[in-house]
């Protein structure tokens, strides 16, 4: 009956507007009107409201006119008897109560600052609960939801009715890479809490995110969904069709309400319907089983507790392909960001203390046996809590259209596979590999041959179109670990020869990538030996192997074809191929340039560079640097100026490792234009900067890039550079 | 003697028939007693063009076709067709007559020199300028309706190119239009063209003469309809939803009774206005009377409920009976539809019956014309007269305790809006449930009474069957009135009326499964509906495509054959009820009710019975579903990430 779902949402919508109007009234009092709130490190203000309205809220006084568009909004409650139509003002209504919340959250930032843990990605001493995303989180997690290791999120309203259902639930939405927005409470209890009682680790690692206590903060996840829009879809801000349809389309969200549903929970549930996010109850509220506004049907209730998740995926009409590795422990992307502590530890490999090294390489077909891992020396049971244990992984691949080239695709890989393993830490890779596995995985029967399980089957189900067999040897006999070292870096310096030998010109094929079009439909990136895709995660050996794996995928071979500008890198093959698969949104694109036709960003680009005209030079800043740049932009300002895919002279996204390829900016002079950078993004690639500044005739080149402890604006940049007499100054002008 | 019971299914109605009987007082039912139905012109088998006839060519079971011929050698065929044409042409004069004056009160308000007329709905303003090509930008708002109302009014006497609106319409409907070169040049054109093309010895062709005919109904339903709606909108408001009340028991012992009844909702909405006028409330208070109650009759009523939730006395056959009781001091009309014997009745009683319109007087009723320049002034004066009138009541007042709860106001802009709300309006939702079947199709039933049939019996048995089989239906008229007599028109008669598919979908939205979309000249809202349907996507490209049909089960006026070809012409299946006025010629019949499927994939049909005219349609619904392949359900789809990317 939605005639008892509208009523109560309207009435719901009534009492959260009427205790804001009180909220504001007191705030207002208190602060004036040109009290500055917000939430933290954000350009999207209130994001919600400013997604849909257009009006960022920047002061109390701001907060006036958004609350008489909710007045306008909410309706008169609704008639028992031939009443008007109510659907489309409960839906109204809804929206109104989230700018209401919004409002509501934005005070209370102001009152008790402290009442969440801000720009934090853990709970803290001092509180349980995160809030508000603010941009750094947002773009780092907004990237997953882009390349669909996230497919979207549940929104988890109240409390299950035991710490043991919660956290089956939240294991089973972690499988199917969910994240997990947490808020509001049922009858005392509060999900969150209930999962903290079982020792699930909560936070944005594990995608397991407690927003706030109170149905309130249910803003956090609509207004994550609204940014993803902005940020990576281009969609501007006002345009609130847009934005729904957006959502709807493309994050694939749902709320779970567990336990008894009240008036403003209804009144949230009815605003999320408008963003094409349904609702499944655990109680037996009325449905809502037509469809339209959602793509399926819009609330779904009296689910029992073990089906309610895989109801919910169906309802919200999401395909999951969950992968089936055979681990005792649980798998899948949700489980990447989990920490093993130190308390955790039942061994531990690399991390500086003991060799951990892991090596792919190509083998004859008869060498091979498909799926055989051998453990070679101590496996876990011959270790006690708390040993250290040297380690090599050796993946043998054999297959007809295997190549050498694939090998370190694959080899890059065994990062994430083995992290994906629930109670598995892993990080690093070749010989500065370092794992960590916990007492709790031990205890559910985790051995060392299921590092190679791991391998054998995730190797077979992401890459199995370019190998035919796979075997597996891990040794942890400190004398083998030893040889195979020596073998494997051999073997890595080879690679990376191969690799810095490679350019532009000596390859007539680049590849596409369109992954991320799900979220930014007209962004196309193009991936050339001496352009690694924007994100840090592609380089031109990817999308080649990519492209092998799945012939129809996102990575395409385009024949560069006639070069049409050196200077720019602009191609004629590249032109075409952009033109199409941008929707004719882009017409043509440099490979080389930040000034003419620069390649567009989805929005997950890793840096950002930007002209600074009066210096002459170049800056650049990575998404890590939350703080105010020399072009008087923050990065997340910059990246909603190039973000969805669209073209903005002067402002270039690219990755990490770009900057010192050698086609790098090359229209405008090379690396030697670029005259600031973050310090940490400066240290972390100090010594390649050092060698190519080198090789363009410049000693000490890092050293005369300005950083954030030696300029903090264009004219301090100006200063230095000066000072360290920067090459960038007796280039020509750029402009 | 006759049983007055079994003159309609509506009480007040058969209550109010009894008392006339009594009193002695001749309505249209006892005169329909006295007076059969000519059998020739029933069949239209007549053809008096020219002075060396009348030619009666009545069909015989002996005759054969090819000798029913008149004097002028004129074939029943063209008889027939010219007669059919003539019909729609005065039809389409109608309700582009109402048009233009309201295009006239338009700009009359635009230059402000209208007494009480304001723009009151400026985005559907912009949204008509931009239609017609109007400059918007940097204008002001007066401006802009200046430049919008003068081209409007070209559209009247435009000699050539093609009207404005047809551009509305889905591309693929505009390519058959332009194949068969039936688009409307200008308005007046159309018809003025008929008449030459059907004076004698012009026009001979039956297919050449249906094809103008088309022609000309399309200036109607895309043309002079639509002008009157748009620019009502824009002047009056666009209607949302609204409770009203319904049926002759809304008016009032104690209250000056005022009804206006008519076409044309101009001095209607200023009744409206000077009702609630300090004056007029002293005035009501000197004659002991607790208030002025305005109540609405015909598609006046319609107007004045979908923007104010003004109360319905009730349809065209209930227009007599409203004075039969004895307490209506006023009776306002215009326009189309009003009785002579309204006058006889009034006459009875102290009733004052005043006509309104320049175009239109009645014997012995009082005129005071209504000019929009001075138009507070006359509905104050109007109002003043009916309460000079309480007090000659001298009659005993007999008012039948009926009267239904009513929701209507459902402009194609509202259900937009009410499908998503503000934030995601759009017709999807609609479009989906049609798809998944929980909604068969729509249907467009609206017209007259007619009093050869059971008052609102056709309309009501016809609705009935289409709900139950979940056909939403739209509504208009006075089939809209019939409707909400019989408790059709409250969202509770959905669960009541609907099959489960429909009822499930009007309970989500809140609707009533019957949709009250307002005054015969709003047909044109249903075309603009059929229209979103179309581009909302899923239901084919063209209006042709979709699981929808027409029908007019009580119709009897010339408009109604109007409509009734302009939705055949845009591609929507069409039933009659009572009668068909092509009967005397198979060929034209067979063109009409045959050829025109493949010509315009809309085509006419006759069906005097209310059920088996449902079914016709609901099969037809049925065949449309099969053509577009929706016609068995589908598996849910599942989306991954690579189907998220292909979505444009």
């Amino acid at each position: 009956m939605s005639k008892i779902i509208a009523s109560a949402a309207i009435r719901g919508a009534h009492k959260i507007y009427n205790k804001t109007e009180e909220r504001y009234k007191d705030a207002l009092e208190r602060f004036g009107p040109d009290q500055e709130v917000g939430f933290p490190n954000t350009a999207y203000y209130l994001p919600i409201i400013y997604a849909i309205t257009g009006i960022g809220i920047k002061r109390i006084g701001d907060m006036r006119k958004v609350l008489d568009i909710c007045k306008r909004l909410i309706p008169p409650p609704v008639r028992e008897i031939s009443s008007l139509p109510y659907l489309a003002p409960a839906l109204d209504a809804g929206m109104a109560t989230f700018f209401a919340e919004e409002i509501l959250e934005a005070i209370k930032y102001l009152e008790t600052p402290d009442f969440y843990a801000a720009n934090s990605e853990d709970l803290t001493e001092s509180s349980n609960w995160l809030g508000a995303a603010n941009d750094v989180i947002f773009r780092k997690r907004g990237v997953e939801f882009v390349d669909g290791t996230a497919p979207g999120f549940a929104a988890i309203v109240g409390a299950a009715p035991d710490s043991k259902t919660a956290a089956k639930i939240a294991l089973e939405l972690q499988e199917k890479n969910l994240y997990v927005f947490m808020c509001g409470e049922n009858d005392g209890k509060r999900i969150s809490e209930q999962l903290a009682e079982t020792g699930v680790q909560i936070g944005w690692p594990t995608r397991l995110v407690p927003f706030g206590p109170d149905i309130y903060q249910a803003v956090f996840a609509i207004g994550f969904a609204c940014r993803v829009a902005m940020a990576f879809g281009g969609i501007r801000p006002g345009d609130f069709r847009r934005n729904l349809i957006y959502n709807k389309d493309r994050t694939y969200a749902f709320v779970l309400a567990l336990g008894n549903v009240t008036d403003e929970w209804y009144a949230n549930a009815a605003g999320a319907i408008n963003w094409g996010f349904p609702t499944i109850a655990d109680t037996p509220i009325p449905q809502v089983l037509p469809t339209g506004i959602c793509t399926y049907e819009h609330v779904v209730s009296n689910i029992p507790h073990h089906q309610i998740v895989q109801k919910a995926v169906e309802v919200r009409g999401l395909k999951v392909h969950v992968a089936r590795v055979p681990i005792p422990v649980s798998y899948g992307p949700a489980f990447e960001g989990e920490r093993v502590r130190g308390e955790d530890i039942y061994l531990e490999m690399g991390g500086g203390r003991t060799i951990a090294v892991e090596w792919t390489i190509t083998k004859k077909m008869e060498e091979v046996e498909d799926g055989r891992v051998e453990v070679i020396g101590p496996n876990i049971d011959q270790f006690h809590v708390g040993s250290q244990a040297h380690f090599a992984l050796v993946a043998e691949v054999a297959g007809r259209n295997f190549q050498e080239d694939f090998e370190p695709i694959l080899e890059r890989q065994n990062h994430h596979l083995i992290n994906q393993a629930q109670g598995i830490m892993h990080i690093g890779q070749r010989d500065i590999a370092w794992i960590r596995i916990s007492k709790q995985a031990v205890e559910k029967g985790f051995k060392l041959q299921h590092i190679g399980k791991i391998i054998h089957a995730k190797y077979h189900q992401d890459f199995g179109a370019i190998f035919d067999k796979v075997q597996v040897k891990i040794y942890t006999d400190e004398e083998k670990v030893r040889e195979i070292l020596e073998a494997a870096r051999s073997s890595y310096r080879q690679r990376d020869q191969r690799i810095e030998g490679m350019t532009d010109e000596n390859v007539s094929t680049f590849y596409s990538c369109t992954l991320c079009q799900s979220f930014a439909p007209s962004h196309v990136c193009i991936v050339s030996p001496e352009r690694t895709g924007l994100c840090g995660a592609y380089n031109w050996l990817d999308c080649r192997a990519a492209y092998e794996i799945n012939p129809q995928g996102p990575n395409q071979p385009i024949q560069k074809g006639e070069c049409l500008n050196e200077q720019y890198g602009q191609f004629k093959g590249c032109n075409e191929y952009v033109r199409n698969a941008s929707r004719q949104k882009i017409e043509s694109v440099s490979l080389y340039s930040l000034l003419v036709d620069p390649m567009t960003t989805c929005g997950c680009c890793e840096c950002i560079a930007a002209i600074l005209p009066v210096a002459n030079g170049i800056m650049t800043v990575d998404r890590d640097f939350t703080d105010m740049t020399p072009c008087g932009m923050k990065f997340t300002t910059l990246a909603g100026a190039v973000g969805g895919g669209v073209q903005n002279p002067g402002f270039l996204g690219h990755s990490k490792y770009n900057i010192t390829q050698k086609k790098f900016l090359k229209a405008e002079g090379g690396l030697l234009r670029i005259v600031w950078m973050p310090r940490r993004l400066k240290e972390e690639i100090w010594e390649r900067l050092s060698k190519r500044g080198e090789e363009l005739g410049i000693q000490n080149l890092p050293d005369m890039i300005a950083d954030e402890t030696s300029a903090r604006t264009e004219e301090e940049v100006i200063a230095y550079i000066a000072e360290k007499n920067h090459p960038c100054i007796s280039m020509d002008p750029m402009i | 003697m006759t049983d007055e019971t079994l003159k309609s299914i509506d009480k007040a109605t058969t209550e109010l028939l009894e008392k006339a009987k009594k009193d002695e007082i001749g309505t249209v039912f006892s005169r329909a007693e006295q007076i059969k139905p000519c059998p020739v012109g029933l069949e239209e088998s007549c053809c008096k063009i020219c002075a060396m006839g009348p030619c009666r060519l009545p069909r015989t079971k002996k005759a054969l076709q090819k000798e029913r011929v008149g004097v002028c050698g004129a074939t029943i065929d063209t008889i027939v067709a010219r007669n059919f044409a003539r019909r729609v042409a005065a039809g389409v004069a109608s309700h582009s007559d109402h048009a233009r004056e309201v295009a006239e009160t338009f700009i009359k308000t635009a230059r402000g020199e209208s007494q009480g007329f304001s723009i009151k709905d400026e985005i559907k303003l912009m949204e008509v300028a931009l239609d017609f090509g109007v400059e918007i930008e940097n204008k002001e708002v007066k401006e802009i309706a200046l430049d919008l109302g003068g081209r409007v009014l070209e559209e009247f006497g435009r000699q050539n190119g093609e009207l404005r609106y047809v551009r509305k319409a889905p591309l693929k409907r505009q390519e058959i239009w332009k194949k068969f070169g039936v688009i409307p040049r200008g308005i007046d054109r159309e018809v003025v063209e008929i008449m030459h093309r059907t004076h004698m010895g012009v026009d001979q062709d039956y297919h050449h003469i249906l094809l103008q005919t088309t022609r000309c109904a399309l200036a109607d339903g895309w043309g002079g309809s639509m002008i009157s709606t748009d620019l009502q909108d824009i002047m009056f408001g666009t209607p949302v939803p609204v409770l009203g009340s319904i049926n002759l028991g809304v008016l009032k012992d104690d209250e000056v009774n005022v009804i206006v009844h008519g076409h044309e909702p101009l001095l209607p909405e200023l009744l409206v206005v000077a009702s609630k006028d300090p004056e007029i409330k002293a005035l009501t208070e000197k004659v002991n009377a607790k208030g002025v109650n305005l109540a609405g009759m015909c598609c006046s009523a319609n107007e004045v409920l979908m923007r104010h939730g003004i109360p319905c006395a009730g349809n065209f056959l209930q227009q007599e009976l409203a004075l039969v009781t004895g307490a209506v001091e006023l009776m306002t009309v215009d326009v189309q539809c009003e009785m002579q014997g309204l006058q006889s009745v009034a006459e009875c009683f102290h009733t004052r019956l005043i006509t309104t319109s320049d175009r239109a007087k009645i014997e012995g009723a009082t005129h005071i014309e209504f000019h929009p320049e001075h138009g507070f002034d006359t509905a104050k004066k109007i109002l003043k007269l009916a309460i000079e009138n309480y007090p000659n009541r001298r009659h005993e007042v007999y008012i039948p305790e009926y009267s239904q709860d009513i929701v209507a106001g459902f402009s194609h802009e509202t259900i937009n809006y009410l499908l998503g709300g503000l934030f995601r309006a759009s017709y999807r939702p609609l479009n989906d449930n049609i798809i998944n079947g929980r909604i068969r199709g729509v249907a467009g039933v609206v017209g007259c009474n007619n009093v050869r049939t059971i008052h609102d019996s056709g309309h009501i048995t016809m609705i009935k069957e289409l709900v139950k089989n979940d056909v939403l239906v739209l509504t208009t008229g006075c089939a809209a009135m019939a409707c909400g007599k019989a408790g059709l028109l409250v969202p509770e008669a959905a669960s009541k009326y609907a099959g489960s598919g429909l009822a499930e979908v009007c309970e989500t939205v809140g609707i009533p499964p019957v949709l009250h979309m307002g005054s015969c000249v709003d047909n044109s809202r249903i075309l603009i509906a059929a229209t979103a349907m179309v581009k909302e996507g899923g239901l084919g490209d063209d209006i042709g495509d979709l699981p929808v049909a027409g029908a007019a089960p009580e119709w009897m006026s010339e408009k109604a054959l109007a409509i009734g070809q302009y939705f055949v012409a845009s591609g929507v299946y069409t039933v009659f009820g009572t009668t068909w006025p092509t009967m005397g010629s198979d060929r034209v019949t067979e063109h009409l009710f045959e050829e025109y499927e493949d010509m315009f994939k809309g085509m006419w049909a006759f069906e005097p019975d209310p059920v088996e005219g449902a079914k016709l349609m609901v099969s037809h619904i049925e065949k449309k579903r099969k053509a577009l392949g929706i016609d068995k359900s589908r598996e849910r789809v599942l989306f991954d990430m690579a189907m998220r990317r292909a979505i444009e």
